[in-house]
C-alpha cells in the first residue's frame, strides 16, 4: 500500500491541463506554411514520395503528405513546418495548404450533422477499425487516451463492439482483405453514426495510393465526417478533431 | 560446390550465387541446420524468371558471422519434396513460395495461405475461406477473434479450438493487413519514395526497417556510412526498443487489469518518443532515416537532454518495475503461463527477444553487427522458461541495457564530417541486409537488374517466424490467458503481411 503511494507521488502531474493550446515539444512537423518565394517548382513537386505538392499555386495536400520533410529540407526558404497539430477538418478541401497563407484548418461548422452535437456532444464512444494500418496512427490513438492526453475527460472513448459505437475511425489505406470486415463493421454500428479517418494513409491510401491490394470503394459510399491528417496522426491532432466534429472546438 | 559466404550488408554479384539442383540444394540447407545449433534460415524466396523460379536461401552462421547463399532453378509444375518435411523452421518460407508462384510440395506438413497476397498463384484462395484445421468432437468447441479485436489494434484472425476453458489448439489466421509492398518496392523507382515504403512496412519498427533498406540501398550503391550515421541509427535503434518495451509492460498491465501499472508504464513511453519528436519531428521516428545522410545532427544540447530524459525515466522505471515483479496478483498470472520450451523455439526458428526468453541465443546486435554495434560490445540476455514471465522481464532488462548503451554513446558524440554522396546502385548485385529491431531479426534482400533497378525485394520481419511461437505458447492454457500470452510476444500483423 504505502509503496504503491509513493509510486503514486513519483508521478507528479502528469496531464496536459488544457489539449487546445498546449505546445508540443521540439520540432515538430505539423501544418506547413508556404511562402510566395520563387523556387524551382519543377524539383519541388518531384521530391514529394507523395505528390502531395502541387503548383499554380503552389500548394501541399495534408492528405496526401506523409510529413516526411523532404521539401523542407531541400527547400527550405518556401517551406517550413510549423507545430500547430490542429489538422482536423470535415471539408477534404480544407487540408490542402496554399502559398501565401498562413491560417489555422478549421471545420465547416454549418455541415456538422446536429445529431453530433446534440447526442454526441458529451460521449462519443467510437469503434476503431485498422485496415492496412502500419500500426503507428493506432499506437497514437491509443496515447490520446493515457494519463497525460486523457481524451476520456470529454467523455470519448474507444470501444470494443461496433454496436456501443457512435461511429468508426478507420486508420490505413484500407486493403482489399479488410474491406469487408470493415463494412461488416460501419453496419453493426446504430445510427447516427459518423465515419473518421486517421492518418495520411487513410485519407488518401498515403504512399499506397494506387496499390492494386487496396479497396477504398467504401468510401465512395460513404460520407466522411472528419479528416485527420498525420503521419502518424498525433493524440492531441485526435482530440481537438474530435471535440471539433462534436461542436466543442472552443470551450 | 558449396554456398557463397557473405558478410551482414555485404553486396555480390547475383551471378555469383552458386546454383545447386533441387536434390543438392535440399541436401546443403536442411544439413547446415542440422550440423550446426548456430546456423538458421534468415531468409528463403523465389525470384519469377522467364524460364522458372529461382529459390535463394539465406543461412545465417552466428559463430562465423557470415551468411551462407545458395540458389536452386525450378519449374513451377515440378512436385517437390519440402525442407519442412524435415525441418520445421523452414515451414512459412515453403508456404510462401507454394502461396506466390504455386509450386507444389508433396510432403509439407501444413501448406496453408499466408497473407492472400493480390498477385497470388491461385486466385481462387479467397480470406474468408481460410482452410481452419478442426477436430471433430461433441466435447470441444471453437472461438473465433477477429479480424478486429476489441482493443485499437491491427486485425487477425484467432481461432482456438477448446476443451471447456483450456485451449488446445490455436489457428493464426493473417493477410488483412497487406499492402502489396514487395511488389511497390519493384514498381516505384524513386528513392524517396522505396524509403518511405519502408518507413510504413510496420509503423511500431520504424528505424528497424528502415534502418534495413538505407544499409541495403548504400550497400548496392558502394557507399560508405560515417561514423555520425551509424551513431544516430545505432542510438535510434535502442531508442526504439526502450519506447516499445515499455508500451508494451503498460499493456501486460493493462491485460491483468493492473491499473497502477498500465498508468507508470504508459506514461513513461512519452518522454522516450516525444524525444525522437524532440531530435527527428516525429514522435514514432518516420522521416528520420534515409540512405546516405545523416538528416537530424545529434549535438551536445541533444545529448544533454536526453540524459535529463534518461535521468527522470530511470529510477521511475525500476521503481514500478520492482513493485510489479514483488505483487503475487501479478505474478500467478505471468509466470508459467504461455511457456515455449527451447526444443520448440529452436525447431520453428524462433528469433529476437522471443528465442532470447526460451534459452536460444540470436541476437543480430551480437552475431552480425552492423553500426556501431561492434564497438557495444553487445552482450545476449537469455533465460530459459519460455514463459509470459521471463518475456515481462526480458523486456525490463533489455530497456536497462540500453539506457547504459544510450548513456555511454552520448557521453562520446562523434565529429562533424562530410557525408560522400550516394551514387546509383550498382547491375546485377544482390545484398542482404540483417538488423535486429525490438521484436528481433529484421531481413531484407534485394535484387538489382541491369540498369541497378530493384527487381526482386524481399522483407522478413520476425514476425514471420514468431507468430508460431504463439500459436504454441497459448497450448493448454486456459483461454482467459490469451491476452497475456499475446502482449508477451506483441507480434506485427502489417510486417507480416507485407
Ligand atoms: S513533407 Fe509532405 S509535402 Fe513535403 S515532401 Fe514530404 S510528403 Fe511531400
Amino acid at each position: 500500500m504505502f509503496s504503491n503511494l509513493k509510486i503514486w507521488y513519483h508521478q507528479g502531474k502528469q496531464f496536459i491541463p488544457d489539449v487546445r493550446s498546449s505546445k508540443v515539444p521540439g520540432i515538430f512537423r505539423g501544418r506547413p506554411v508556404i511562402s510566395l518565394e520563387k523556387v524551382d517548382e519543377e524539383a519541388l513537386v518531384n521530391c514529394c514520395p507523395t505528390r502531395a505538392i502541387s503548383i499554380a499555386p503552389v500548394a501541399i495536400d495534408l492528405g496526401k503528405c506523409t510529413f516526411c520533410g523532404e521539401c523542407a529540407f531541400a527547400f527550405p526558404e518556401k517551406i517550413r513546418f510549423t507545430t500547430d497539430y490542429k489538422l482536423s477538418t470535415n471539408v477534404r478541401e480544407r487540408l490542402v495548404v496554399t502559398e501565401g497563407q498562413d491560417h489555422p484548418i478549421e471545420m465547416d461548422k454549418t455541415l456538422i450533422p446536429v445529431e453530433f452535437t446534440s447526442l454526441f456532444g458529451n460521449s462519443l464512444k467510437l469503434r476503431q477499425v485498422s485496415a492496412g494500418g502500419d500500426n503507428s496512427c493506432e499506437w497514437e490513438l491509443n496515447a490520446a487516451n493515457n494519463v497525460q492526453f486523457d481524451m476520456g475527460r470529454f467523455g470519448i472513448e474507444f470501444v470494443a463492439s461496433p454496436r456501443h459505437a457512435d461511429g468508426i475511425v478507420i486508420t490505413g489505406p484500407i486493403t482489399a482483405n479488410m474491406a469487408e470486415p470493415l463494412q461488416i463493421c460501419y453496419d453493426a454500428v446504430p445510427d447516427p453514426k459518423m465515419v473518421v479517418l486517421a492518418g495520411t494513409d487513410a485519407i488518401s491510401g498515403g504512399i499506397f495510393a494506387g496499390s492494386p491490394a487496396l479497396d477504398r470503394s467504401f468510401l465512395n459510399n460513404h460520407r466522411v465526417d472528419l479528416y485527420m491528417a498525420g503521419n502518424p496522426v498525433h493524440p492531441l491532432t485526435v482530440i481537438n478533431g474530435m471535440l471539433a466534429v462534436t461542436g466543442r472546438a472552443e470551450e | 560446390m558449396k554456398p557463397i559466404s557473405i558478410k551482414n550488408n555485404q553486396s555480390i554479384p547475383r551471378s555469383s550465387i552458386p546454383e545447386f539442383s533441387y536434390e543438392a540444394f535440399f541436401a546443403l540447407n536442411t544439413g547446415l541446420v542440422a550440423e550446426k545449433p548456430e546456423i538458421h534460415c534468415v531468409n528463403y524466396f523465389g525470384i519469377p524468371e522467364t524460364d522458372g523460379i529461382q529459390l535463394i536461401c539465406c543461412m545465417a552462421d552466428d559463430l562465423e558471422q557470415v551468411i551462407l547463399i545458395s540458389s536452386c532453378k525450378i519449374q513451377p509444375d515440378r512436385i517437390l519434396p519440402s525442407f519442412s518435411a524435415k525441418l520445421f523452421c523452414f515451414e512459412k518460407f515453403e508456404r510462401e513460395i507454394h502461396e506466390n508462384f504455386g509450386v507444389k510440395y508433396s510432403d509439407h506438413p501444413w501448406l496453408k495461405p499466408v497473407r492472400y497476397p493480390i498477385d497470388r498463384a491461385d486466385q481462387t484462395q479467397q480470406i474468408a475461406n481460410y482452410p481452419f484445421y478442426s477436430i471433430d468432437s461433441e466435447e470441444l468447441h471453437e472461438v473465433g477473434v477477429g479480424p478486429i479485436h476489441a482493443g485499437v489494434i491491427e486485425p487477425g484472425h484467432f481461432r482456438f479450438i477448446c476443451n471447456g476453458e483450456q485451449i488446445l489448439h490455436l489457428e493464426i489466421q493473417l493477410g488483412y493487413q497487406h499492402r502489396g509492398i514487395e511488389k511497390l518496392m519493384v514498381q516505384n523507382r524513386e528513392l524517396s519514395r522505396l524509403v518511405t515504403l519502408a518507413e510504413s512496412i510496420a509503423g511500431d519498427t520504424v528505424i528497424g526497417h528502415t534502418t534495413a533498406f538505407a544499409q541495403i540501398w548504400e550497400s548496392l550503391c558502394g557507399f560508405k556510412t560515417t561514423r555520425e550515421i551509424d551513431f544516430s541509427r545505432t542510438m535510434a535503434l535502442e531508442l526504439e526498443r526502450i519506447a516499445i518495451h515499455t508500451g508494451d509492460l503498460s499493456a501486460l498491465c493493462t491485460d491483468i487489469a493492473y491499473q497502477l501499472g498500465s498508468s507508470v508504464f504508459g506514461r513513461l513511453r512519452t518522454p522516450i518518443i516525444n524525444f525522437m519528436q524532440e531530435w527527428g519531428g516525429n514522435r514514432l521516428s518516420k522521416g528520420f532515416i534515409r540512405p546516405g545522410q545523416n538528416r537530424f545532427r545529434f549535438t551536445p544540447e541533444l545529448a544533454a537532454r536526453l540524459r535529463e530524459v534518461l535521468d527522470a525515466f530511470t529510477p521511475d522505471f525500476l521503481e514500478m518495475n520492482k513493485e510489479l515483479f514483488s505483487l503475487p496478483s501479478a505474478l500467478s498470472r505471468f509466470e508459467r503461463t504461455g511457456v515455449v520450451s527451447t526444443e520448440d523455439a529452436s525447431a520453428i526458428g524462433a528469433v529476437g527477444m522471443a528465442a532470447r526468453t526460451s534459452g536460444v541465443p540470436r541476437d543480430i546486435r551480437t552475431t552480425h553487427p552492423h553500426s556501431l554495434y561492434p564497438e557495444l560490445r553487445h552482450e545476449i540476455k537469455v533465460k530459459r522458461h519460455g514463459d509470459v514471465y521471463s518475456r515481462v522481464q526480458m523486456r525490463k532488462n533489455e530497456v536497462i541495457q540500453s539506457i547504459g548503451y544510450l548513456k555511454s554513446m552520448a557521453a562520446n558524440l562523434p565529429t562533424e564530417e562530410p557525408i560522400p554522396t550516394l551514387s546509383a546502385p550498382g547491375e546485377g548485385l544482390f545484398a542482404l541486409s540483417l538488423v535486429e529491431g525490438w521484436r528481433g531479426e529484421i531481413c531484407h534482400c534485394a535484387v538489382t537488374g541491369s540498369k541497378g533497378e530493384l527487381v526482386h525485394y524481399k522483407v522478413k520481419d520476425p514476425s514471420f517466424h514468431n507468430w508460431l511461437a504463439l500459436a504454441l505458447a497459448v497450448r493448454n492454457n486456459e483461454i482467459s490467458d490469451f491476452p497475456i500470452c499475446n502482449k508477451s510476444f506483441n507480434l506485427s500483423y502489417c510486417g507480416h503481411d507485407l
